[in-house]
Order: structure tokens, then sequence, then C-alpha cells
């Protein structure tokens, strides 16, 4: 039976320490994983710079999903080199090849005047309420507090923007914006979730602002009480937007935010939709094709029916417009694959997807290589025939 | 053989089907095809000897503007959709 300093001396004996000066020769020459495996009050008051937090007590069952390659070096620190030095035998034991501990910890670190972020992380609060994303690795602090920090605009607060709005809401997207005309009428409530009974005939703009203000305080909604023209768009857009949702419900909006975000560079997360079936991509300037690549001209009225003219299942928005949210998130985290270049369809009768690849047009005359449309145009004459002002 | 997928917008045209089978080596053929068995198809679809420019081909999941347009082959037992643009939302 060995005693807390037997073990902890027999522990030392077994694996690799350096002392601040040469972690941080190691820090700033290659490229090691840093692990902080302090508590996360001790983590809050600061850590190096870089570094990833797991507490002691989670080691074993998050590192693997934290730090996928167990050939990479790995500097572990925590307080004084005690809790690190188990922490690197733990590591060991898990097959990570090259793992030291910093003798000395965060204590000797910050002694030496090496760098420390302080930087404010998550309120105990909000800690609480985001716990979920704190577990995903891919998430994580570091990416709560992106998605705080990121502004988010929804074009329509209708049966795309309502699940789209709940659920970035939720997540703690920190400025929503929400461009709607509208006000809540009865034939919405079908599907649009965000809007209820006790608001019909109030603004879409402020139903939606007041159910994302109850459902999630860290939220700040920027509501316009307008449609979208030629004329606003660059007064919107003039607030600083990251990401743009499309969930509008007509050719000329869809067009004019197509326009817009190309010249602004902002990705457009496009969703639409029709009786059982919908249809999902990313449009990001630079990487991917334009709405315009995707379809050069918009049909004719009889090949386009609105949802207020030939209906659509409730629910169906429901997904549609979750698949946006998440392509937004990921956009926003900087995480996994989104659909750019990848036209997602979906029906809801056969509960089948399917893929199609959609590509850059050369041509466009928005994006490509020579583009000859330059300027907003009446967006309505170009999708109807008929001069704006004749609406 | 193939199968065309038809869009909700179209399926008045062709009784109400959300697939329908159709024959041809090539788009052109394909939709000369359908095009024959189900005559109002054919105002939705092309304009001249082309595809009309808002409706969008894919066989095997690529669009055939990117490949050779009307002359694009297809293979037995592929997969055509059309696919025109939706506003909804």
């Amino acid at each position: 039976m060995a005693t807390y300093r037997e073990l902890l001396g027999r522990v030392k004996a077994e694996i690799a320490e350096v002392d601040a000066a040469r972690a941080r020769e190691l820090i700033e020459g290659g490229d090691p994983v840093i692990l902080d495996v302090r508590e996360q009050d001790e983590w809050d008051e600061g850590h190096i710079p870089g570094a990833i937090h797991i507490p002691r007590g989670n080691l074993e069952s998050r590192v693997e999903a934290a730090v996928p390659d167990k050939e990479g070096q790995i500097v572990v620190y925590c307080a004084a080199g005690n809790r690190s030095a188990f922490a690197a035998k733990t590591l060991e034991e898990l097959g990570y090849g090259d793992v030291v501990s910093l003798a000395g910890g965060f204590t000797d670190w910050k002694r030496n005047g090496f760098p420390v972020d302080q930087s404010s992380g998550l309120e105990p609060v909000q800690r609480a309420r985001y716990s979920r994303h704190l577990l995903i690795p891919e998430v994580g602090e570091a990416g709560q507090l992106r998605l705080l920090d990121s502004k988010v605009l929804l074009i329509g607060a209708g049966g795309l923007g309502s699940p789209a709005s709940l659920y970035l809401a939720a997540a703690g997207v920190g400025r929503i914006g929400i461009v709607d005309a509208d006000v809540v009428d009865e034939s919405n409530l079908q599907r649009q979730i965000v809007h209820s009974t006790e608001r019909l005939g109030e603004a879409k703009v402020e139903s939606a602002k007041r159910t994302i203000e109850a459902l999630n305080p860290d939220v700040q909604v920027v509501a316009y009480q307008e449609r979208l023209t030629s004329e606003n768009v660059e007064r919107v857009l003039a607030d600083g937007w990251d990401v743009i949702v499309d969930g509008a419900d007509n050719f000329p909006t869809r067009y004019l935010v197509n326009d817009a975000s190309v010249w602004h560079g902002i990705p457009v997360v496009h969703g639409s939709i029709y009786r059982f079936e919908g249809q999902v991509t990313v449009l990001k300037p630079g990487e991917g094709p334009c709405y315009r690549c995707l379809f050069p001209t918009p049909p004719p009225p009889s090949l386009a029916p609105s949802c207020a003219e030939g209906g659509v299942l409730g629910v169906l928005p429901g997904v549609i417009g979750s698949l946006q949210a998440s392509e937004t998130l990921k956009l926003a985290l900087g995480i996994g694959e989104p659909l750019v270049g990848r036209l997602l369809l979906f029906d809801a009768l056969t509960a089948e997807f399917n893929e199609v690849s959609i590509r850059r047009d050369p041509e466009c005359p928005v994006c490509g290589e020579h583009p000859t449309i330059t300027d907003y145009i009446d967006y309505v004459q170009f999708c109807t025939g008929r001069p704006e002002h004749a609406r | 053989m193939s199968v065309v997928r038809i869009p909700p917008t179209l399926r008045a045209e062709v009784g109400g089907e959300r697939q329908i089978e159709a024959d041809g080596a090539t788009v052109r053929e394909l939709l000369e095809d359908l095009m024959s068995r189900f005559p109002t198809l054919r105002d939705q679809l092309v304009e001249g000897e082309e595809i009309a420019p808002f409706v969008n081909v894919y066989v095997e999941g690529e669009d055939v503007r990117t490949r050779e347009g009307m002359e694009t082959e297809v293979l037995p037992g592929s997969t055509v959709i059309l696919l025109p643009a939706m506003a909804g939302g």
C-alpha cells in the first residue's frame, strides 16, 4: 500500500517532465497540444493561450475525442505539476506516445512572466445553459463563445424562419436580425411555431423577438419590419452579419439576397419548401456556386406557385428550417462540411433525402469571371416581368 | 429505361405521378420520350432545342448543364431529377 507521496514520486519517475522555460520552447517551436487538467474555476482565472481544458476527473472519458492524434506531442499542466503528472501517466496508458508534464505547473509558468489568456469565459449560468454544447469537443467553451459573438440575419420570420430562429437562439447565437414586413395571420400558425394565437395581428418580427428573448436572454434581436428591397438592403447589411438564412417566400427577395451576399461576401444558408418537398444548400461566395449559378432564371409563375397558392405540410419547414439552423451553426463554428456545392433535397412523403451537385457557373452574371450585373436591379421586374412599382 | 423524378409543380401534367419511367440514351431522347407521352410538359421543360433556363436536370446527381447538356448520356437504370426552383419559405 503506497501513500500519496510515494505514489506521486513513483509516477513522476515514470513520466517526462519539463520546466516552464522548456515548455515555452516546445510550445513556440512546435505545435504541441497544450492540455490543462485543472478545475473550471482555476481555468477561468487564466490559462496558457491555446490550451484545451479537460478537468482531471474527465480526462479518460474525453481526451480521445478532444485529441484524436496519439502520435503528436502533448504538454499537460495543472497548478503545480502533481495532477498533471498523474494525467501524463494516464495519457501514456491510453497510448499517447509523446507526453510531457509541466513541472511547477501554471504557477511556475506565471511566475516566469509567460503569456496568460485571461479572456472572460462563460458565466456560470451560461455554463449550465450550454452544458450540452460544452461537452462536444467540436464546440466546447471556445465554440460557445464564438456562437455568442456571432451575428445571423434571417430573411423571413415565416415557416423556415420560425424553427431556424428558435434553434439559433437556443444555441446562443448572440445577435439575430429578422427581416419581415408581415403580421401574424391565422393561416401562419399551422407551421410558423415562433408565433402563437395570442400574437395574431402583431408584426411577425416583434412576435419572433418576444419568443426568442423569452427562450434565451443572451440573444439580442434586431427587428426589421420591412420587406427587403434594393433600397434598404445596404442599410440592413451595414449592421454587420456573418451568415444570412434565406427563408423568403418569393423569388425577387431570393435573387436580391443572392446578389447582395455575393457583393458582401456573406454566406447564405438557402432553404425552400413546397407541399411535401424541400431544398437546402449553402451558397458561400468565393467557394461555391451562388443562387444564380443554380437557377439562372426564375421560373414562370405557373411553374412556381407559392405555399400560399399550393400549400405546404406544416412540419416540412420544421425539417428544412432546422437543417438551415444546423448549417448556420456549422458555419459560425467553422466545423464540419457545410452543404457548399451540394443541394440537399428532402421528400417528406417518401422520407427520402437526395443530394445533387451544384457548381459555379463561370458565365454567372453576378459571381462569374466577367459579371454583367454589378448593382441592384428591379428584382420584381426580373422575376415577374412587371416593374416593382406595379405591385 | 430510366426513372425520371417529377417535381410537385409538374405532376399535374403527368397525371399526378411522382416518377415516370422513360427511354433514351441521352437527355434529349429521354425528354422527347417523356414529352411525346405528356405533351403539356414541353412548354415547362424546353425552350427551342434546349432545356428551359428555369429547370435543372440532374443525371445521377450531376447537373447536365455542367456536362453535355441535352446530349448528356443517360445509362439504363439511371435516376434523372427534374428540378425547378422553389420560392416557398
